[in-house]
């Protein structure tokens, strides 16, 4: 693979939190303490951590949905915090998020065909008839079909919805894609089919993944390397392998050790299911 | 208290039970299910959403949907105070005295389900007074020993839902469900919401407290690492009917119904010797891509 093509580097952020009996003190929380990752194009990068770990911070800053307060992060060399107004708007098609409730994040006032090509009109790009030629084959590629265009979003089920955030992000053929928890709210047996639509969209679309997630057995599958998060650090990073292999930090033995089945059943049953 | 308890009967017996919404009888949502839970043990209900799964637990507590109607089966539960009795013919006025005190449930949500208004310690302490007639210290006491016991500090017993994290919330959820020491804690997926550390913890804590209790469980869950973790027994559900059912050895170690090595082909494996897989349908009948399970 070629070099990185995002790079974050020295990221802080902090939130005044309200403390106090009656909420007048305030407290500074460090949701970003000098945090440095970097994404190796055409790759997938986890972002691993628990609730507060300040994982989805971190997302939403290198997106700059969120102002930084130092650090700078670079996208294919540009320095993203420098760009300003409609160069930044320009800039952000190539930088895409697919949300982790697939509930909460369609519209459910908009019909299908309007929430994935709202981008593409947002952009200006290509004439209406195009913009819907592209919608369509967008959605057709996600396994969803034409007539779903016309459709409201509580017409589908949890998997469907998020293969309907996945068309919006990727209509505007962006390089970077940051997936907040995409599976973490489908059921066990619907997360396999996202996760390998996600992996062959990377392939065709030649994408870059960031993917924030507290499940280490997604992860497992998605990666290619890890940075693991506590309380707004960076407490380990490296390949997948590495990491699963012989984790250094005590938070990255504790979460490996938190898997689900991992010392009854499983083996045993994969091994009953090939044979 | 073991009184009446027939020890040659399980604790609850769900017979041949079926669910139907009342403006389309013919849909069967949950068909002829049938299942036992002892005390002391956990029974895991694994299905995907739709399964029926949750409905089958709610319809035990007697809390479906006025716009369901059960057609048939029995929920026989073993009261140790008052012997083996039908729920389902039951009023609800002696529902509401199983609720809560043999029977509770702790819910999927613990973000929802605790009323914001209300201190945790109020609303762990309401059962107690319901039941139990518990008033004063005794009731402060029982209520500082119950957050001790699901490792909450008892300075917390004033604060807010609002005021706990999600793990913190769940623990509330299972002190309030604990409370009464019922004979029965139905959980309907009480960790899906959680972070993996907070889930291994609670799921501790919960084999604890059975074993502690000599309560029965009965466990709802989408995720076969957690049954793996917690189960004794295991039932699968799919479009609403049993498709497999057995010791946890037996339906992990070697499944018997193409929908139940599929479920658990597609768990992603953390050492990631297996592919990920897809929910595989194959084994369905071509022409019945909407067939119940019952082939």
């Amino acid at each position: 693979m070629s070099g990185d093509i995002l790079v974050a580097n020295n990221l802080v952020k902090t939130y005044h939190q309200r403390s106090g009996k009656l909420g007048f003190g305030s407290t500074l929380v460090k949701a970003l303490d000098n945090v440095s990752v970097s994404l190796r194009e055409g790759t997938t990068l986890a972002i691993v951590g628990e609730s507060g770990s300040g994982k989805s911070t971190l997302a939403r800053c290198l997106l700059q949905l969120q102002p930084l307060d130092s650090g700078e992060v670079l996208f294919a060399g540009q320095d993203l915090s420098k760009i300003k107004g409609a160069a930044l708007r320009a800039m952000r098609k190539n930088l895409q998020m697919v949300f982790q409730d697939p509930f909460a994040s369609l519209n459910p006032r908009m019909r299908v065909g309007e929430i994935v090509g709202e981008g593409l009109l947002i952009h200006g790009l290509g004439s209406s008839a195009e913009q819907q030629q592209r919608v369509i084959a967008m959605l057709k590629r996600v396994g969803l079909t034409e007539a779903d265009m016309q459709k409201y979003p509580h017409e589908f089920s949890g998997g469907q919805r998020q293969r309907i955030g996945i068309a919006r992000a990727l209509v505007l053929q962006p390089k970077v894609v940051v997936c907040d928890e995409p599976v973490s709210a489908l059921d066990v047996s619907i997360q396999a089919q996202i996760l390998l639509l996600l992996k062959e969209l990377q392939q065709e679309m030649a994408l870059s993944y960031m993917f924030i997630s507290h499940d280490l057995r997604v992860v497992r599958h998605i990666a290619d390397d890890i940075v693991v998060m506590n309380k707004g650090k960076v407490v380990e990073a490296g390949a997948v392998v590495d990491i699963y292999q012989k984790p250094q930090h005590e938070y990255t033995q504790n979460l490996l050790a938190a898997i689900p089945g991992k010392k009854t059943g499983k083996k045993n049953s994969t091994d009953a299911v090939s044979a | 208290m073991i009184a009446l308890t027939d020890t040659t009967k399980p604790l609850l017996q769900v017979d041949h039970l079926s669910i139907v919404p009342k403006k389309m009888p013919s849909r069967l949502l949950v068909n002829g299910v049938s299942f036992t839970i002892e005390a002391g043990q956990t029974t895991c209900v694994v299905g995907e959403s739709g399964s029926g799964k949750s409905l089958t637990a709610l319809s035990v507590m007697g809390l479906l949907s006025k716009q369901l109607q059960l057609t048939q089966g029995m929920v026989l539960f073993n009261d140790a105070e008052r012997g083996v009795r039908d729920l389902i013919l039951l009023d609800d006025e002696s529902l509401r005295k199983i609720r809560g005190k043999s029977i509770a449930m702790i819910f999927q949500e613990p973000m929802t389900s605790l009323n914001p208004v209300l201190t945790i310690g109020y609303q762990i302490g309401e059962s107690l007074t319901t039941h139990l007639g518990l008033k004063g210290d005794a009731l402060k006491i029982k209520i500082a020993n119950l957050l001790d016991m699901v490792g909450i500090p008892t300075s917390r017993v004033n604060s807010y839902p609002d005021e706990l994290s999600g793990g913190q919330r769940q623990r509330v959820m299972i002190a309030m469900s604990i409370a009464c020491e019922p004979q029965l804690l139905i959980a309907d997926e009480p960790t899906t919401a959680l972070d993996v550390t907070v889930q291994a913890q609670i799921l501790k804590l919960l084999d604890e407290l059975k074993t502690r209790m000599n309560m029965g469980m009965l466990f709802i869950t989408h995720d076969f690492g957690v049954v793996a973790d917690i189960a004794d027994k295991v039932v699968v559900m799919f479009r609403g009917e049993i498709v497999e059912a057995g010791t946890k050895d037996e339906v992990l170690g070697n499944p018997q119904h193409p929908y139940t090595k599929a479920l658990l082909a597609c768990v992603p494996d953390a050492e990631g010797k297996n592919p990920l897989r897809p929910i595989d349908y194959a084994w369905l009948p071509e022409n019945q891509p909407n067939a119940g399970a019952g082939l």
